[in-house]
């Protein structure tokens, strides 16, 4: 087996060169020279990620890879942060799914984009955004991972706002969007960022692991006793540093201190490590035992207050990136980006990065209960709210985004209630599913336009002619009976539907079953009231994704065209349909890397918990639960129940007529149904709370204090005019009255006295004489003194 | 023989007489023998104290201070002339240029 854990700086610099390309000279490049340099650094760095995973899945250690030029990043006084990578299974599941699903993007995005005049600079951006991602995926530090958070923000809003030139004001509301979705996502950032200054603070560190220090003990210990009862000796087949050895399955015998082969001691526990070396995560769970204390300077706190405070924290970041109420709002907004951004940036992969810090932190959510019982909340609410809401929208990308709002919480309800295996099973299996659905929704919104602009060439051959009247290809009311137009992207669509609405065997039964089972054994054996919670929102938002997934399937898909648009449509080509067919084969087996025992002899097959095995290498608290047939069933009842609702509403001829839902024309839905499709309020409510107050602070502070008290009053009145006195009071009184009247003062005292004292001088020499006598006379008198006294 | 207290009250009589003779006189050359007047009264002194005490100091100062009395008259007189040749007069009050 080769060490290919030192290849993991490539993943970074494949495309950041891809980007430089086609930033620079990509304006000169053909079209086709553009794609094929985007989607091969992409593919390139999926090449490396698979060679990580085959040094991972070959039994190889999880190492900290210090790549070259980039030795002690930033050092100042005792802060040393290194730009360090970290291999371990969780970096490169993350590194696999960025790579894998973004590779299918990229080859999409060529046939999707064709023809746009900034071809060029998409594919750059999406080069951009991968170097990014997997910054933050790969990197060992918060700080790397922070820059990895903030780059793939970036991308975001360029990629939010790629079309800010429409025409008839919608390049306005797209750059709107992207300006919400960047200041939106700086709320969250000031939450990570307060997050990692109290990890600094209490642990003086930011590596989440030190070069040697092995991430779960427990796990280190059960795959040594494995290996040494096989009889391997793995140690010799690892590669030189001493760093990839920490986690090595060798000296077990020797137990917790290790065992020496040839001439290396490999550990098995971090015992031999000084607290004060070891990663933040390490450092934790020893502050723990020992009840420490952290000094904040006037006060201190005990360590179970800070991670509280921390995570706390943290899941203010999480909500922005992986939008959570109360910071979903922009995702849904960022839809106004290209199709290939939403389903690569907006739902496979950047806004699972909130889920993957948590996940990646599970040591400190693990201890913080309080923080676990808000993540299950804030989940569980936002599963719900986007749920709801995705039932009334009619855009079909408005309804993917809230879907994917929907899923997020899912996703974070998981963490919360401990299951961080079951979050990043289901973050993996989304990402597939998600990315089809979006591909999809890019492919009929793609047909739609061909369709609508072959129609009004008909009538019309003036090319912008189209522009001009009121069409929105992505309104699912002008859609309908495209299944015979676009068979393959019907097919797949209706795959990625079913996995996402959690239909057995499926990719999302296996994921959201995993989630339920999970929540539901935290809520029965650990008493945990969030388990219950958790439970129960979730199924209710299992069945609302049902619902409104198979309502737009029925919209899109079935019945007949409802805008002569859907009447002339036509399959993409094959560049986007191939990446739909690869992401619906993972749709479909996806599912299969995590089967619980005891399916159907599933386990038999594919192995029991494999996935949660594979990540329990690197994330400590990651644990299998085991399949729960009630809930299994009943979640799938529900999904079942849900579709056929949705079926029988909107399956039946010219359900929707003029524009409008068969929720809106029956009395006892109408309201819930407005109530959704005006996506709760909530904008509004958040333009009254916030922008309304902060709009009016801002007028106040700029006229009221600014304007006249700042400026009309302190710098006017106060400084100028005090200014004034005070120099006029210094000129005239004090330089003009007392200084020159010292000064001239001393002059005419000595005129005076000089005046009186010439007189002196009569220039008669009597006068002088005289005045020489008596200074004789003195003289003499003076001299004589002593002898009149004596003789006296 | 007569006592030398005498000698010494003529001698102050004569100084004093002097002293008067140079302030008050406007005449140069009054001013000037009044000057010539306290020289004398002086030289009379010190022989009163020479005869008084056997001393020949006394004398050696007194033959010094008409040695010097000479000279000065010399200077003096000249003084005088060129004084008298530029203003036409020997009053000193006339003299009085160097006034603060």
């Amino acid at each position: 087996m080769e060490n290919y854990a030192q290849l993991v700086p490539l993943i970074i610099l494949i495309p950041s060169i891809g980007a430089f390309i086609n930033l620079f000279v990509g304006a000169r490049l053909p079209e086709r020279a553009v794609a094929i340099i985007g989607s091969t650094a992409a593919i390139l760095s999926f090449v490396v990620a698979l060679l990580l995973y085959s040094y991972l899945s070959g039994g190889g250690a999880p190492v900290v890879v210090n790549p070259p030029f980039f030795d002690g990043w930033i050092r100042v006084a005792e802060i040393d942060i290194s730009w360090q990578m970290r291999v371990d299974t969780l970096s490169v599941t993350m590194m696999m799914l960025v790579t894998g699903v973004g590779s299918l993007i990229h080859i999409y995005s060529a046939g999707y984009m064709h023809g746009d005049p900034r071809f060029h600079r998409f594919f750059a951006y999406l080069n951009m955004f991968f170097a990014f991602m997997l910054t933050l995926v790969a990197g060992n530090n918060f700080l790397m991972m922070f820059v990895g958070w903030e780059g793939v923000g970036l991308c975001s809003f360029l990629l939010i706002g790629f079309w800010f030139d429409k025409t008839r004001g919608v390049g306005w509301r797209n750059s709107l969007a992207a300006r919400k979705a960047f200041i939106v996502n700086r709320v969250g950032d000031f939450g990570l960022m307060t997050a990692i200054f109290l990890i600094f603070w209490t642990f003086g560190t930011l590596d989440f692991y030190r070069p040697g220090e092995i991430a779960n003990v427990e796990y280190a210990a059960h795959h040594a006793s494995a290996a040494a009862d096989d009889g391997h000796a793995a140690a010799s087949d690892h590669g030189e540093s001493a760093s990839a050895h920490g986690e090595s399955a060798v000296g077990a015998e020797e137990g917790a201190h290790g065992a020496s082969t040839g001439s290396e001691v490999v550990y098995t526990n971090n015992d031999h490590i000084p607290t004060n070396q070891l990663g933040v995560f390490g450092q934790a769970e020893r502050f723990l035992e020992e009840h420490h204390q952290v000094d904040f300077g006037p006060f201190s706190l005990p360590i179970e207050t800070v991670l509280v405070l921390i995570t706390l924290f943290m899941l203010i970041g999480a909500a922005g990136k992986s939008a959570q109420i109360p910071l979903f709002v922009w995702l849904p907004d960022a839809m106004a980006g290209p199709t290939p951004v939403s389903a690569l940036i907006h739902a496979a992969t950047m806004v699972t990065a909130g889920v993957y810090m948590m996940v990646r932190s599970n040591v400190f959510f693990y201890e913080a209960d309080l923080t676990s019982l808000i993540v299950t909340l804030v989940g569980v609410g936002t599963a719900l709210v986007g749920g709801f809401i995705a039932l009334g929208q009619w855009d079909i990308k408005r309804v993917l985004a809230y879907s994917t709002v929907s899923q997020l919480g899912f996703m974070v309800a998981a963490v919360g209630i401990g299951a961080y295996s079951a979050a990043m099973f289901h973050l993996v299996t989304h990402a597939f599913f998600k990315a089809l659905l979006f591909l999809g929704s890019g492919s009929v919104i793609h047909g739609m336009e061909h369709g609508h602009h072959a129609v009004s060439h008909g009538h019309d051959d003036h090319h912008d002619a189209h522009h001009q009247e009121e069409f929105d290809p992505q309104d699912m009311r002008n859609m309908g009976g495209l299944r015979h137009k676009m068979p393959i992207t019907y097919i797949t669509y209706l795959i990625g539907t079913l996995a996402l609405a959690g239909i057995f065997p499926l990719a999302g039964f296996w994921s959201k079953d995993e989630i339920l089972a999970d929540s539901w054994l935290v809520g029965l054996f650990d008493n945990n009231i969030g388990g219950y919670i958790a439970l129960g929102g979730l199924l209710l938002a299992a069945g609302f994704t049902a619902f409104y997934m198979w309502r737009q399937v029925t919209m899109v898909f079935y019945g007949s065209p409802r805008h002569e648009a859907a009447e002339h449509a036509h399959e993409s080509p094959p560049t986007m349909t191939i990446p739909l067919i690869a992401l619906a084969i993972l749709s479909i087996a996806g599912g299969f890397i995590n089967v619980p025992s005891g399916v159907l002899g599933l386990d038999g097959i594919f192995g029991a918990h494999r996935f949660t095995d594979w990540l329990a290498q690197s994330v400590v608290h990651a644990h299998a639960a085991d399949f729960q047939a009630l809930i299994a069933l009943g979640a799938l009842g529900l999904a079942v129940g849900a579709i056929f609702l949705a079926s029988n509403l909107y399956g039946r001829d010219r359900a929707v007529v003029n524009h409008r839902d068969p929720l809106q024309t029956m009395a006892t839905t109408a309201p819930i149904f407005s109530f959704a499709n005006a996506r709760l309020y909530w904008d509004e409510i958040y333009n009254r709370l916030f922008e309304r107050p902060f709009n009016w602070l801002g007028k106040f502070l700029a006229d009221v204090i600014d304007w006249r008290f700042w400026h009309d009053y302190v710098h006017d009145q106060v400084i100028g005019k005090g200014f004034n006195t005070i120099a006029r009071l210094l000129a005239n009184p004090v330089d003009l009255g007392l200084i020159d009247g010292v000064v001239n003062g001393i002059g005419a005292l000595t005129k005076w006295v000089s005046g009186g004292a010439r007189r002196i001088q009569t220039g008669y020499v009597r006068t002088y004489a005289i005045t020489l006598l008596f200074g004789v006379v003195v003289v003499i008198i003076v001299l004589m003194l002593p002898l009149i006294n004596n003789g006296g | 023989m007569v006592q030398t207290e005498a000698y010494l009250m003529l001698s102050m009589v004569l100084f004093v007489l002097g002293t008067m003779g140079v302030l008050l006189r406007r005449s140069a050359i009054l001013v000037f023998m009044s000057v010539e007047l306290m020289l004398n009264a002086t030289n009379l002194a010190l022989a009163a104290f020479a005869r008084q005490w056997g001393s020949e100091n006394g004398h050696m100062f007194a033959f010094f201070i008409i040695t010097v009395a000479a000279a000065e008259v010399a200077v003096g007189l000249a003084l005088i002339v060129a004084i008298f040749r530029t203003k036409r007069s020997i009053n000193i009050d006339e003299l009085h240029q160097l006034e603060g």
